[in-house]
């Protein structure tokens, strides 16, 4: 589903000492099928944005449109149970909303209160456990029981089984340990490509930003500051510095390298062999004109 | 040379006798003065050798030592007026209703006088950059500043040893930087020595020595060069070395590019100018 903000503006507790404005006057289109990263640090808007994509807030002026579905001041959506069937969200630490006594009944609530037939849920119950990598083996056993890690491939099945088209991540890989986090990265990046979803990933990491997105949104108190792809982005270290963000490491080393050696080495997501061979070619070249 | 501060001997764990093991047989020895990095896979029992050190859970089988003194009933609520632990939800941690009141908290508990209090509530306040938020709710800050007065909160009571267990994994790259310059600052100042139990590959490079758990079992215990130099060991447990130790030891696969494993980029630069220089 295509999503566009068109001057979205959010405020919260209006007319009151406490009025806060979240988002400004923000524009920007997601075209479906494609990977976004929005970016910001804590304060600049991010968790306020995600929460229009799935109607949990209308905007305070503007409009957001997310396939067919319109959200705007003062007009309420009729539909907004079916707009959340297809946008599903995990939020951060989704873990902390497991609640059922078997790790089946916890997948199956969402569909069910969708109202999905349970033959439909029983189907899809084996898919998603497949998706999340975990084993048909422990369906029956409490999510309790497993590891942070494993419980929150549970929550992400729970998101899954509602079979969405967008699929909003909020800091999805907080907390896990490195392997962990690359491997439910890789599984995001997987179900993106083969279902063909719309992923709009909330990150602090560029590193994860550069290897997944096709597109970048950064904010900065509530409104866009910069957006373009992330190879376009990071090749502006100052402005980024500006508002407090770095450059991924890999980016940031190269051009360090260019201003030691004179060498540049273009980020195209080559693998750390590849890039060895091409810093010690390239050192190699240099020596010899000198 | 300075003397070993805490001290796990032959420490068993676990929740009960029908669960598995959490800890295995954990022997370390953390001196004074020492930053320790505690690194391991989600349920490697990282966070429960944090639990064991001020007393929260007790071991099975085996000792822990603080500051000379068996950690057991009797001795429990001095150790934890000698070891201040920060954990990862700041949200889980206050109790008071202002900043002020949160960081009296751990002193009023400690029968500490009135007019003492005050002098150190105002320090560590200050040790922290939150001297201004005394009066603001615990609730309205961010969560680099909460995580800011849980550690005032634990300066207060003069601790001998910090333990922060993941405590700025919900933070943003910023806020974790701010606090962990904050609480090294306070490290070399106050000469304490501080644990840090974590994930972030690139905090465990500014540490003096680091413990990598894996099941329950200590699985090496080295510098932070030396552990960098073991990726493909630390893969096989769930763990990973920072981007310049992945690429230096990517250069060194065929001969001897990089002589000492760099812990930062500017090391790493400085050995391939080496390299560069000698052909």
């Amino acid at each position: 589903m295509d999503i566009s903000f068109n001057q979205v503006s959010y405020t919260y507790q209006p007319n009151t000492p406490f009025e806060h404005h979240a988002l400004k006057d923000l524009s920007f289109t997601i075209p479906s099928g494609s990977f976004v990263a929005v970016v910001g640090h804590t304060g600049s808007g991010k968790s306020t944005l995600i929460q229009h994509l799935n109607g949990l807030l209308r905007p305070t002026a503007g409009k957001v449109q997310i396939g067919d579905y319109h959200l705007m001041a003062n007009k309420k959506v009729t539909s907004i149970k079916s707009l959340r069937k297809h946008v599903g969200v995990v939020f951060q630490y989704p873990e902390h909303q497991l609640f059922e006594e078997t790790i089946k009944k916890d997948i199956a609530f969402g569909p069910r209160n969708f109202n999905t037939p349970q033959a439909e849920i029983e189907k899809r119950i084996p898919e998603v456990m497949a998706a999340v990598n975990l084993p048909l083996a422990i369906l029956e056993r409490p999510p309790f029981d497993l590891s942070g890690g494993q419980m929150r491939r549970v929550a992400i099945a729970g998101v899954l089984a509602m079979d969405p088209s967008v699929l909003v991540l909020d800091e999805p890989t907080a907390g896990l340990d490195p392997k962990g986090q690359q491997q439910i990265m890789d599984m995001f990046y997987q179900l993106h490509q083969e279902k063909k979803l719309t992923t709009i990933l909330v990150t602090h990491s560029m590193e994860d930003a550069l290897r997944y997105a096709d597109h970048m949104i950064i904010l900065d108190h509530g409104s866009k500051y910069m957006e373009g792809r992330p190879v376009d982005i990071f090749k502006e270290k100052e402005k980024l510095q500006a508002v407090q963000l770095d450059l991924p490491e890999i980016i940031h080393f190269l051009r360090r390298i260019e201003e030691r050696f004179g060498i540049s080495i273009p980020y195209r997501k080559q693998t750390m062999a590849e890039l060895a061979t091409e810093i010690k070619t390239k050192l190699k070249g240099v020596s010899k004109h000198e | 040379m300075s003397r070993a501060y805490i001290e796990f001997r032959n420490v068993f764990f676990r929740y009960s006798e029908d669960q598995p093991w959490v800890l295995k047989d954990v022997s370390f020895r953390i001196f004074s003065d020492q930053w320790v990095a505690i690194i391991g896979h989600n349920g490697s029992g990282k966070s429960t050798i944090a639990k064991l050190i001020n007393g929260l859970l007790t071991p099975e089988k085996g000792e822990i030592i603080v500051d000379g003194l068996p950690v057991n009933e009797d001795t429990i609520w001095e150790i934890r007026r000698k070891v201040g632990m920060v954990f990862q939800n700041p949200d889980n941690q206050f109790v008071g209703t202002t900043v002020r009141d949160d960081v009296a908290f751990g002193l009023e508990n400690r029968g500490v006088e009135r007019r003492e209090m005050i002098r150190r509530i105002d320090e560590s306040l200050k040790a922290v950059a939150m001297a201004d938020y005394r009066l603001q709710e615990p609730h309205r800050l961010s969560g680099g500043q909460k995580q800011r007065v849980a550690i005032a909160g634990v300066l207060a009571i003069s601790p001998q040893v910090i333990i922060l267990d993941e405590a700025t994994a919900m933070l943003d790259p910023k806020g974790r930087k701010e606090i962990m310059d904050t609480v090294n600052e306070l490290r070399t100042q106050e000469r304490i020595s501080l644990v840090t139990i974590t994930h972030d590959l690139n905090e465990i490079t500014q540490a003096d020595q680091v413990i990598v758990m894996n099941q329950g079992e200590v699985y090496l215990e080295a510098t932070p060069r030396e552990v960098f130099l073991e990726e493909t060991l630390l893969q096989t447990i769930g763990l990973d070395v920072p981007f310049v130790a992945k690429l230096a030891n990517e250069l060194n696969k065929d001969g001897n590019i990089i002589s000492k494993q760099p812990l930062n980029q500017e090391e790493l630069l400085e050995e391939l100018w080496t390299y560069h220089s000698i052909k």
